[in-house]
């Protein structure tokens, strides 16, 4: 789960780190108001889930109350980087002497979280790493210990910030951890975490991501936090979340169903090979595989659906119980398009039975096949009334 | 790693649904079930396995080689934790969304330990004609047949179409190893395939990938020096970019990740990667791999 980036903001100061003074605002009037009372040079920064907003044209550096008013009039409502603007970030500017690069993050490879610092601030990370790689210093943490003062000493000993910056870079790293620890986030990133002339780090961006496996623990966090999210997907992706499912809609004709991610992924694939256009991903596995009514209905109130392929390879998720509902749910919606099915694994027999008898269709041996009968439906022209 | 029919089995979860449900399928298949654990259920039995309230405390009756645990996410950590001190050294961690820093803490435990862990999120385990741990349909003789196929998979339904498809085509298993879906696990690509690679009973290996992570690239090298033959599938690769396809390591990030690198990594390294799962038995066929299945439902 990514947080805008003053809900980020908020985190990082409740954690003890300093940011610049902002407000957010979600009109021009607001924007000007907010203006007026922060003073001069000010930036303006739309609120939305991407990096690289300044190259889009997200971030903007107004000059005076009436430019900060034309630039949110701009920017309010426009589309950045994909992704409605619904709100803006109005900020005082900071008094950067030195620019740095702090991040904590989940590490696949080490199986542990790492600390990654630069002095190299304020550009793409990944840029960075590969232009100067001895400018990125890394260090695993064992998470039973977390980060340390003598990690923080050790990590920031080979660059060249004088002692007194060492050692407040140093604090306000060990707060980051802190706060990675405290609310289970994936990604803690702060780019540009910037010096000032005076000697002081302030976090001039602030990128979050929580673990969202671990929400459950953090109720009172996620409540304060979501209220404030923005909402920009359709109302199926939104009733598929309501119902406990993940739908991606796609752009193509071929609606799937399918169980377990790795399946649905395949069956998105042979859709693919076979020559097709796949309208969805939505899979029922692990703990959703009770939920095959609700998934279907979803499937098919996308008007794009032209065919439904529906590949069952049951192995914790019984295809029985699957089959069931996916049955119930043709019966109830009686859909006018073709559907085809691939029936494997636990409880295949009493599934393919349910299929036959109650559909009067002959599920497919082989999944290839079952996805070739959707792809050539779909591919048909729609029949003239 | 995997697992033979002699070896002691602790299922930890035993008295839930799910956890009796598999118990009675993984003991079908042969699995040596000695105990269960669920906390506050100890003196029960569940279908003549006697119930403790912790593995610790199963540990004082019973030598438990290998854990099998059906717990809710919140509750991973300290059950895989109880494993660990209870002296097991094989665990297997089939719960989906386990918080990545309590991942991290097992991990951490488990290596100090010397325990191995399979998962988080994984289908689990199975040595046709021997074994079963998790969730798996390791009864089901269409899917799975002793033989010399190697299979490893991040996914259970993927595996388990993988299975029932190499079986049509005439292949059994020497065994199956689910790795999991998510992007920290305790046996990565690369551990599985070194498992398989030095399991005599494996030929060839069927290497069951997908988008997301570099797990299949790091894996790549060591492909290289295989002499047994490996067939790769990688699902996902009519994926979108920047979108989670269900698992939670199933994501394209920029250029890392993406099918196109795994695949490209994997045939430089030799080996033979499919566009579908339905072409692995031709390619086998191809290879020379002998088949041993015969009337294959």
């Amino acid at each position: 789960m990514n947080l805008l980036e003053h809900l980020g903001k908020r985190l990082l100061r409740d954690a003890g780190l300093t940011t610049p003074r902002g407000t957010v605002v979600v009109t021009p009037d607001e924007a000007a108001e907010a203006a007026s009372a922060l003073g001069p040079n000010l930036v303006l920064k739309s609120q939305i889930p991407a990096g690289k907003r300044g190259k889009s044209g997200g971030i903007r550096f107004p000059t005076s109350v009436a430019e900060v008013r034309s630039a949110a009039e701009d920017l309010l409502g426009a589309e950045v980087a994909g992704h409605r603007v619904s709100s803006l970030l109005v900020e005082q500017s900071a008094d950067i002497a030195r620019e740095l690069y702090a991040a904590v993050l989940n590490d696949a490879a080490s199986k542990k979280p790492t600390v990654i610092f630069s002095t190299q601030g304020g550009m793409d990370i990944e840029e960075v790493s590969s232009a100067t790689p001895d400018s990125v210093k890394r260090c695993a943490i064992d998470v039973r210990k977390g980060f340390t003062a003598a990690d923080a000493a050790l990590l920031l000993a080979e660059t060249d910030l004088a002692a007194s910056e060492q050692a407040a870079v140093g604090r306000a790293l060990m707060r980051l951890y802190q706060l990675y620890s405290d609310v289970d986030a994936e990604l803690v990133e702060v780019n540009p975490l910037v010096l000032t002339a005076g000697g002081t780090v302030v976090a001039l961006d602030a990128k979050i991501s929580l673990d969202p496996g671990a929400l459950a623990r953090h109720r009172d966090l996620v409540r304060d936090l979501t209220d404030e999210l923005p909402d920009e997907r359709t109302d199926r992706v939104r009733a598929a979340r309501d119902a406990g499912l993940a739908l991606i809609e796609l752009d193509g004709s071929v609606g799937v169903l399918a169980n377990g991610a790795g399946l649905t992924m395949t069956t998105l694939d042979a859709v693919a090979y076979y020559g097709g256009r796949a309208a969805n991903f939505l899979e029922i596995g692990g703990d959703a595989y009770t939920k095959a009514t609700p998934a279907l209905e979803l499937v098919l109130t996308n008007p794009a659906v032209k065919s439904l392929v529906v590949n069952f390879c049951g192995a914790f998720a019984r295809t029985d119980v699957m089959t069931e509902g996916v049955v119930n749910a043709l019966q109830e919606l009686k859909p006018s398009i073709p559907v085809s099915f691939s029936i494997h694994g636990t409880g295949e027999e009493e599934a393919i039975a349910m299929v036959r008898d109650r559909l009067g269709i002959e599920p497919y041996d082989r999944m290839d096949d079952a996805v070739k009968a959707a792809v050539d439906a779909a591919a048909l022209p729609e029949e003239v009334a | 790693m995997l697992v033979n029919g002699n070896e002691s089995v602790i299922v930890q979860g035993l008295t839930g649904g799910q956890g009796t449900f598999w118990s009675a399928r993984m003991k079908a298949c042969g699995t040596n079930i000695v105990a269960g654990s669920s906390p506050g259920k100890g003196g029960r039995r569940v279908d003549g396995v006697p119930v403790y309230n912790s593995a610790c405390e199963a540990a004082r009756d019973h030598k438990l080689d290998v854990s099998v645990l059906f717990v809710p996410p919140m509750a991973a950590a300290g059950a895989t934790l109880d494993a660990i001190h209870a002296g097991v050294r094989k665990i297997v961690l089939l719960t989906e969304h386990v918080p990545y820093q309590d991942t991290m803490r097992i991990l951490a435990e488990a290596v100090d330990a010397g325990a191995q862990v399979l998962g988080p999120n994984t289908a689990g385990l199975v040595v046709p004609g021997e074994s079963a741990v998790g969730i798996m349909p390791g009864l089901a003789a269409n899917i799975f047949q002793p033989g010399n196929v190697g299979v490893l998979s991040r996914s259970g339904s993927l595996g388990t179409l993988v299975c029932l498809n190499l079986v049509a085509d005439g292949y059994g298993q020497s065994a199956f190893i689910g790795i999991g879906g998510d992007p920290i696990l305790g046996t990565t690509t690369l551990d599985a395939l070194r498992t398989l690679d030095q399991d005599p009973q494996t030929e060839a290996v069927v290497l069951v990938g997908e988008i997301g992570g570099v797990m299949e690239e790091e894996a790549a090298d060591y492909v290289a020096e295989m002499s047994k033959p490996v067939v790769a599938f990688i699902a996902g690769r009519s994926a979108p970019p920047n979108t989670r396809m269900g698992h939670a390591g199933a994501i394209i990030t920029g250029t890392r990740g993406s099918g196109e690198s795994k695949a490209s990594a994997l045939t430089a390294a030799g080996a033979h990667v499919v566009d579908l799962p339905s072409q692995i038995g031709s390619v086998l066929d191809e290879l020379g791999v002998r088949s041993n299945v015969v009337g294959a439902a």
